[in-house]
């Protein structure tokens, strides 16, 4: 399912301009990893693929639909929403029927949201608190119930608002094998991270925004751009850093094309 | 002195059927930076409540073993006075956010103004936490309307501005990016300058190699390794830890032979500089 932005523009109540025109086609099955700093309109961005969000100006049209023609209970069917504090979205008082809620409002027969909710909590590691109050689980754990939901969704497109955030090394590699899953489903994985290291060694697709704009797209090379990466308050990938530090004419970005390098020089 | 003295430390949550902390000892020196790593669910938090005094007076479970914070018993010593020695910001900035007040400023003012703190001194001590946390441009926004990376900036500034001597920081950065990042980072180096004991969570390695001057690693609930980062770190992956791409740049490059054996894994640029820069 595609995903086709135009002049979108986004202004909060209390007047702060968080989107100033963006325009951004998204198509089926795309892996996109969005950067930028605190405050560039990241967040305010996705939220307008689910419809927590209505445009000021210009639309948002995910597959078929305009946004502003559907509710936020529509759009649940094409994307799912995995919020940055897992706490804003978890409301049942058990991780089994936290995942199962979706799925069911899907009017799905109760055999298939079974399996629907088992193949998520094996996915995300919760089969042992399948039973548990998810807000009895530490905070970390309760992102894998946010994740879960979502998995057990099965939409065709997938945000993910910083996934990346308090995970440790078991975090990250199951976190992984879910990007793997997707994109084997053809489903289209919008993640918001501050992690660039993991964005270029898991994303095709980088997209820098600051201040309410996007100000560059493409892979992992964009970050040798030093002013695009000033721009927008991050770091370039630790070992592109490194190579700059050692005078490098080509600047290798994973640990493999580093050593690649290092071998050649 | 050891401003924090921690004795065979256990705890367990009351509906737990597993202990969250095993017999953990150690002692933390006044004015030194010491993280604590370890995979999620290794005790990290819920070691930092116990150093607050969370546990055992907010915290129901089983406690053994002692918490001294300058040498008072934390299970003898009532909240209402641990919360000045210790301030520890959460994990999660959002649970941090009192609710109670309606801009950023009174937010940051907050604790002081609990504390009876004189007008103009408060006045003072809140504008110096906003700007030490890039805050000042925000002041008079509701807390409710900041951003996630700003909200974490808020939450520290709000225990930084009441100047306890340690402050215990549960994964500060989380919510942040990469300069965001660099400016807490810088602001803990600050703080530890001026002589306060900082105590830190951390996933981000590069972070703790660069700030901290000791390392405790706890791994399901015990501590299994104290001592001094690079050291630490280079066995990242026994405990579930993100190593830094330097030395996963560095570990290929021994396997290829392009670096000595025996090199010890960088954790850092600078250190990796140094084994490259040959």
């Amino acid at each position: 399912m595609d995903i086709h932005i135009t002049d979108l523009a986004h202004s909060y109540p209390n007047s702060v301009e968080a989107l100033r025109g963006v325009s951004l086609d998204v198509p089926s099955g795309s892996q996109l990893a969005l950067l930028g700093q605190n405050g560039a309109g990241k967040t305010t961005l996705v939220k307008h693929l689910n419809g927590l969000l209505k445009p000021t100006r210009g639309t948002v049209r995910v597959g078929d639909w305009d946004t502003r023609e559907h509710s936020i209970a529509q759009l649940a069917r094409r994307v799912g929403f995995v919020f940055q504090n897992p706490d804003d979205q978890l409301f049942k008082t058990r991780v089994w029927d936290e995942i199962a809620y979706g799925p069911l409002n899907l009017h799905l027969t109760q055999e298939d949201v079974n399996t629907r909710v088992e193949r998520a909590l094996e996915a995300c590691e919760l089969g042992n608190v399948r039973d548990s109050h998810p807000y009895d689980l530490p905070l970390w754990q309760r992102r894998w119930v946010a994740l879960a939901s979502v998995v057990a969704m099965q939409t065709p497109i997938v945000v993910l608002d910083e996934p990346t955030t308090g995970q440790d090394a078991f975090g990250l590699a199951r976190l992984v094998r879910l990007l793997e899953f997707w994109h084997a489903q053809g489903a289209t994985v919008i993640a918001v991270t501050h992690d660039v290291d993991f964005a270029v060694e898991h994303f095709s697709e980088l997209l820098v925004m600051a201040e309410g704009r996007v100000i560059a797209r493409g892979d992992a090379q964009i970050l040798a751009n030093e002013q695009v990466v000033k721009d927008a308050a991050l770091d370039a990938p630790q070992l592109m850093r490194l190579a700059r530090a050692l005078g490098w004419q080509v600047l290798p970005v994973t640990p493999k094309q580093f050593v690649e390098a290092l071998a050649s020089h | 002195m050891s401003i924090l003295s921690v004795r065979n430390l256990s705890f367990r949550y009351q509906q737990a059927t597993v202990p969250a902390l095993r017999d953990i000892s150690f002692e933390v020196e006044s004015g030194t930076v010491t993280a604590i790593v370890g995979a999620n669910g290794a005790g990290k938090s819920t070691l930092g409540y116990a150093l607050a005094g969370y546990i055992p007076h907010f915290f129901k479970g089983e406690m053994q073993g002692t918490v001294r914070v300058n040498n008072a018993d934390t299970r003898q010593t009532p909240l209402a006075s641990l919360v000045t020695q210790v301030g520890l910001v959460f994990q999660n900035p959002f649970n941090q956010i009192s609710g109670a007040k309606l801009t950023v400023a009174e937010e940051v003012a907050f604790g002081l103004e609990n504390l009876g703190v004189p007008r103009e001194e408060m006045t003072m001590r809140v504008q110096r936490a906003l700007e030490l946390f890039g805050l000042d441009q925000v002041a008079n926004q509701s807390p409710f309307a900041l951003s996630g990376g700003q909200q974490q900036r808020l939450a520290l500034a709000s225990i930084f501005v009441m100047e306890p001597p340690v402050m215990v920081l549960d994964e500060p950065t989380a919510q942040l990016d990469p300069v965001g990042t660099r400016e807490v980072m810088e602001s803990i180096v600050a703080l530890a300058q001026r002589g306060q004991t900082i105590v830190f969570m951390e996933h981000k390695l590069e972070w703790v190699a660069r700030l901290a001057s000791r390392v405790l690693v706890l791994d399901q609930g015990a501590l299994v390794a104290i001592g001094e980062p690079r050291q630490l770190l280079a066995r990242a992956d026994e405990w579930g830890l993100n190593e830094t791409r330097y030395a996963r740049a560095a570990r290929l490059a021994k396997a290829r032979g392009l670096i000595a054996k025996d090199a010890l894994l960088p954790q850092t640029l600078e250190q990796a500089r140094e084994i490259l820069d040959l």
